[in-house]
């Protein structure tokens, strides 16, 4: 009887135990990711364009804020508004008017900037396939298991996203781009925000799971931007990123809004132009989205209470020095303009070149005209 | 410590450019500033170096005045360490010297110095780095390189009014590298090279390649200790256009071993350092001498910030400088990293401190040979808690009294234009000054001209004083379209109180549209010919050019509107005609005498001809 209830007690243990772990695990591996990255891309050039460079900023800033370091942000950044020779605040590029927030701060680091911020290396960096001298920090180099972020911003129209005034990109090559991630799985789940004029003709082409995407304005519909400020002389930033900085200012990294809330950031009556979104590649549901899971990178640490014996301390090994090798040369510096060696100098043995075409089609012409002219029966004279 | 102070001593010799404030004495020439160079060396602790020419390095040689009675001292204490602690065979030092300038600006010059004993060339990889940064070091164990020499700066040197720099560096970008011999594909390993580091600096560095990389030939020799001067290992390229910002500032800050938490480096606030005139970082490796034997090599790292602070815009006019007027912070301590923590405060045209004065004073003072010119300048020392004051801050304090004294002016000083007119051709004249009343200084040009401006060289004139100077060597290596840049190189002797005139001719080509940059209205920049002046060496650098190339107008409406007209034009019209137009025989007109006869006929009534 004893060990019946004993046992019975017993089973009734494991299973409500086994039931708390089980919601543990559910909660542990909801989102399935486990790191974060993102792609801050500002495609505009040329002073007007201010406001896209702080767009970027700014939601690099909050990025980092909330986690993601710089390690795993890609920033392309196809101008520079901070050190422009027409910006009265050097090193400083602001969001709110009367210069309150500084979005460029002191600890920035920018990927791509001027000229390389192309439509080729956009889609090189989503893709990977770049030449393999490309150093890391430019890279993108995620797994199946990253959620990213990608943000552009710039002048847009029906279709397609104008990158630096010469070449644009359309939403069909983005679609294909996101396919191709995909395909090579270097995305879990990804969410692509986009600022621009008609932003919601970008998304329409995608056709990749786990996609989720939000724009500031619908086909038809200009982005407009917030506000100018008067000393600096430019448009600050454009409204959908303004209230979209405002919105991310109050998450910290702990915190569980979800994507609806975002969704409902800039109404129309704020925004002028109607935001719009896109969820229906993406798995989940957008209410068990949180926005930390793209925004943020948050990690999942698991505490345990074994303990590790970390081997011995590494002990410096002295060199020393064999006898033979004490006798070493002498070295100098070298003379920084020696005149006299200079002008005695031999002239560069020059590497021996196959002669060039031209040259090839005079000795050609040269020849054909002496054969022409004497005749092939006179070749047994030369040879 | 002993061996750092060797070392320090022994390595004065060596750097990569000084101006030239020659004081009018005849004992200047390179044998005596050698010599000179020797006795400002000999000190109790510092043996001779093993000097070939009179470069002097202008902080090296300070402190042999009453400094040295202080390390004496300490350098008693030390060797009583105990000799089973092994000597550290790294060494970190930083420094600040601050020049006021006569016109009024401040020149602040940061250099923070590494050395290290070790040798990246070894078999056995270096993994436990200290102070010396592990990128650096991976960087040059990797590509086998031997120097390297990056700058980053904003702005232009403004000689006449500033004198010469402590480190002269050309606007945009810069880099030079020589290679160890070991190295068998020297291109390949430079395209590599440049794209490690423009990750590291976040700078474009990747667009050098070969339309902009240079092999000079005889100047731009190894800064550090080495015999092999095969020029097959050199490559020099620029980038003027490069634009300098706080994300180039941050991982130039971050090589530091302490940071931007302490010592000197907190100093270094974005806001205030490129809201100012000219602004330049540089990055130094190379080789060099442990000792004065010069027996073992070690590496020295030279992360080096140059910046002129402007009267208007920094100070609002007024003539009175303080550490929290320039960078916005006062010091409160030494980097405990740094054996050697100095400020350096230029009060030679100050004697008697009628100029301007410094608060808050101090005693030491110490003498060095910069740039040919004897210097004096106060000391202050962070690492001696007593500098800092009962306030445990350091906020020095410049404040001129008078506005009076010429400044000495520059013995050498290069300025350079496009003349001409049109976009089809141009010409490029460099304008060297020699302003020594009596000496005649050799001085080595290179120059090096992007292919899209095709320089005539039988048009090169080298003219002084009216009349023409053939210079003595002359390298010159032609473009290749789209492949390599014009590279010249020439050795002229200026002679005394003289303008030397060198001018060449060029026409523009008209690249193929896919090789303009997204904004052509803006021009092209053509980098800038770089002068080496022998006995103290100097290098002077002239502006960039901006050259606007035949741009075709790449506004799309202008382009569709007028194809499509053109098509519809030719194409409807073509059509139309062929469907309407209607056929009809006509007889050829008569000539004028059957005219004449015909009308005859119609008046006497005969049927015509």
């Amino acid at each position: 009887m004893k060990t019946l209830t004993l046992l019975s007690l017993f089973c009734t243990f494991l299973l409500t135990s086994g039931i708390n772990i089980e919601d543990n695990a559910a909660q542990f591996f909801s989102s399935g990711h486990t790191n974060n990255w993102a792609v801050l891309v500002c495609t505009s050039r040329f002073w007007f364009n201010y406001r896209h460079v702080a767009n970027t900023l700014s939601v690099y800033r909050s990025v980092k804020r909330l986690g993601i370091p710089d390690s795993h942000i890609v920033l392309m950044l196809a101008d520079d508004m901070a050190c422009n020779h027409r910006n009265p605040k050097p090193a400083t590029v602001f969001s709110h008017k009367n210069m309150e927030l500084n979005v460029y701060g002191d600890d920035v680091e920018v990927d791509y900037r001027g000229y390389e911020v192309t439509v080729e290396n956009f889609l090189r960096v989503l893709t990977g396939r770049l030449p393999p001298s490309t150093p890391r920090s430019k890279r993108l180099l995620s797994d199946d298991r990253s959620n990213i972020l990608i943000y552009l911003t710039g002048h847009g129209g029906n279709g397609f996203l104008k990158f630096q005034d010469s070449e644009e990109i359309s939403n069909v090559e983005l679609a294909d781009a996101f396919e191709q991630m995909w395909q090579k799985r270097r995305y879990n789940e990804l969410l692509f925000i986009i600022d621009t004029c008609q932003g919601a003709s970008m998304y329409e082409r995608f056709y990749s799971p786990n996609l989720m995407a939000l724009a500031s304005s619908q086909v038809g519909e200009d982005s407009l931007s917030h506000q100018p400020d008067l000393a600096i002389g430019v448009h600050l930033m454009d409204r959908y990123t303004f209230y979209l900085l405002e919105f991310l200012e109050d998450i910290h990294p702990a915190s569980k809004t979800n994507m609806n809330d975002l969704f409902k950031v800039c109404p129309k009556s704020q925004c002028v132009s109607t935001p719009g979104h896109r969820t229906d590649l993406f798995l989940r549901d957008p209410s068990s989205v949180l926005i930390t899971d793209f925004f943020g990178s948050v990690r999942k640490v698991e505490i345990t209470m074994e303990t590790i014996n970390l081997t011995d301390p590494i002990k410096q090994v002295e060199q020393n020095p064999v006898n033979g090798e004490l006798q070493k040369e002498k070295s100098s510096y070298v003379d920084q303009l020696p005149v006299s060696e200079i002008i005695h100098q031999k002239p560069k043995q020059k590497d021996w070149h196959p002669p060039d075409g031209f040259i090839l089609g005079l000795w050609t012409l040269i020849l054909l005209v002496f054969f022409k002219t004497y005749g092939m029966k006179h070749l047994k004279h030369i040879f | 410590m002993a061996a750092h102070r060797c070392s320090r001593s022994a390595v004065l010799l060596f750097l990569c450019a000084l101006s030239l404030f020659i004081v009018a004495d005849s004992q200047e020439t390179a044998s005596n500033g050698g010599q000179r160079d020797n006795n400002a060396v000999d000190s109790p602790q510092a043996a001779t170096e093993t000097a070939e020419r009179a470069v002097e390095e202008r902080r090296w040689e300070a402190s042999e005045a009453e400094a040295a009675a202080d390390r004496q001292d300490t350098s008693a204490a030390e060797n009583e360490l105990p000799a089973s602690v092994p000597r550290p065979k790294d060494d970190f030092q930083e420094e600040l010297v601050i020049r006021p300038l006569h016109s009024g600006d401040i020149y602040a010059s940061f250099q923070f110095r590494t050395v290290w004993e070790t040798d990246f060339m070894k078999g056995n990889k270096v993994s436990h780095y200290r102070l010396f940064p592990k990128s650096l070091g991976q960087v040059i164990s990797k590509f086998s390189v031997r120097e390297l020499h990056i700058s980053f700066t904003q702005g232009y040197w403004r000689t006449m009014r500033w004198g010469q720099p402590y480190q002269p560096s050309p606007p945009g970008a810069e880099l030079w590298v020589w290679f160890q011999d070991s190295v068998t594909d020297v291109d390949g390993t430079w395209k590599e090279l440049t794209n490690v580091l423009s990750g590291i600096f976040c700078a474009s560095l990747n667009f050098i390649d070969s339309t902009n990389t240079v092999q000079p030939s005889a100047s731009f020799k190894p800064l550090g200790i080495g015999n092999v001067t095969d020029h097959r290992f050199l490559r020099y390229a620029t980038l003027p256009r490069e634009i300098v910002c706080t994300e180039n500032l941050t991982p130039w800050k971050k090589l530091l071993p302490c940071g931007s938490k302490a010592g000197l480096a907190v100093l270094l606030k974005s806001e205030k350092l490129f809201h100012s005139t000219f602004h330049s970082q540089a990055v130094h490796i190379r080789p060099v001498c442990q000792d004065w034997e010069c027996k073992t090599t070690s590496w020295e790292l030279r992360q080096t910030l140059n910046v002129v602070f402007d009267l208007h815009t920094s100070a609002q006019g007024k003539r009175e400088w303080s550490l929290f007027k320039m960078f916005s912070r006062t010091l409160t301590e030494a980097c405990p990293l740094a054996s050697s923590s100095k400020i350096y405060i230029d009060v030679t045209d100050n004697p008697q401190g009628d100029q301007f004065e410094v608060s808050p004073a101090t005693p030491l003072l110490s003498q060095a040979v910069v740039l040919g010119d004897r210097r004096t300048f106060s000391v202050y020392d962070l690492t001696q808690q007593i500098t800092f004051g009962t306030v445990r801050s350091l906020n020095l304090l410049i404040r001129w009294k008078s506005s009076e004294g010429d400044m000495l002016r520059p013995l050498l000083h290069a300025e350079r234009y496009v003349a001409g007119y049109g976009l089809q051709t141009g010409e490029i004249h460099t304008l060297m000054y020699n302003n020594h009343p009596y000496r005649s200084f050799p001085v080595l040009l290179l120059d090096s001209v992007p292919w899209y401006l095709r320089l005539y060289i039988h048009t090169l004139t080298v003219t002084s004083k009216g009349k023409d100077n053939k210079p003595s060597y002359i390298h010159y290596q032609p473009s290749k379209d789209r492949v390599r840049p014009h590279l010249l190189e020439m050795l002229i002797q200026l002679p005394p109180n003289s303008v030397t005139e060198v001018t060449v001719q060029f026409e523009r080509a008209l690249l193929k549209w896919t090789e303009y940059t997204p904004d052509p209205n803006h021009g092209f920049y053509v980098g800038f010919p770089c002068k080496e002046e022998s006995s103290y060496f100097v290098r002077v650098y002239t502006e960039p050019l901006l050259v606007n190339l035949p741009t075709p107008d790449f506004s799309m409406p202008y382009n569709v509107i007028c194809l499509t007209c053109t098509v519809v034009a030719v194409g409807y019209g073509s059509l139309y005609n062929l469907l309407t137009r209607s056929f009809q025989i006509e007889e050829p007109s008569p000539g004028l005498a059957k005219r004449i006869a015909n009308i005859i006929r119609k008046m006497r009534g005969v049927p015509p001809l």
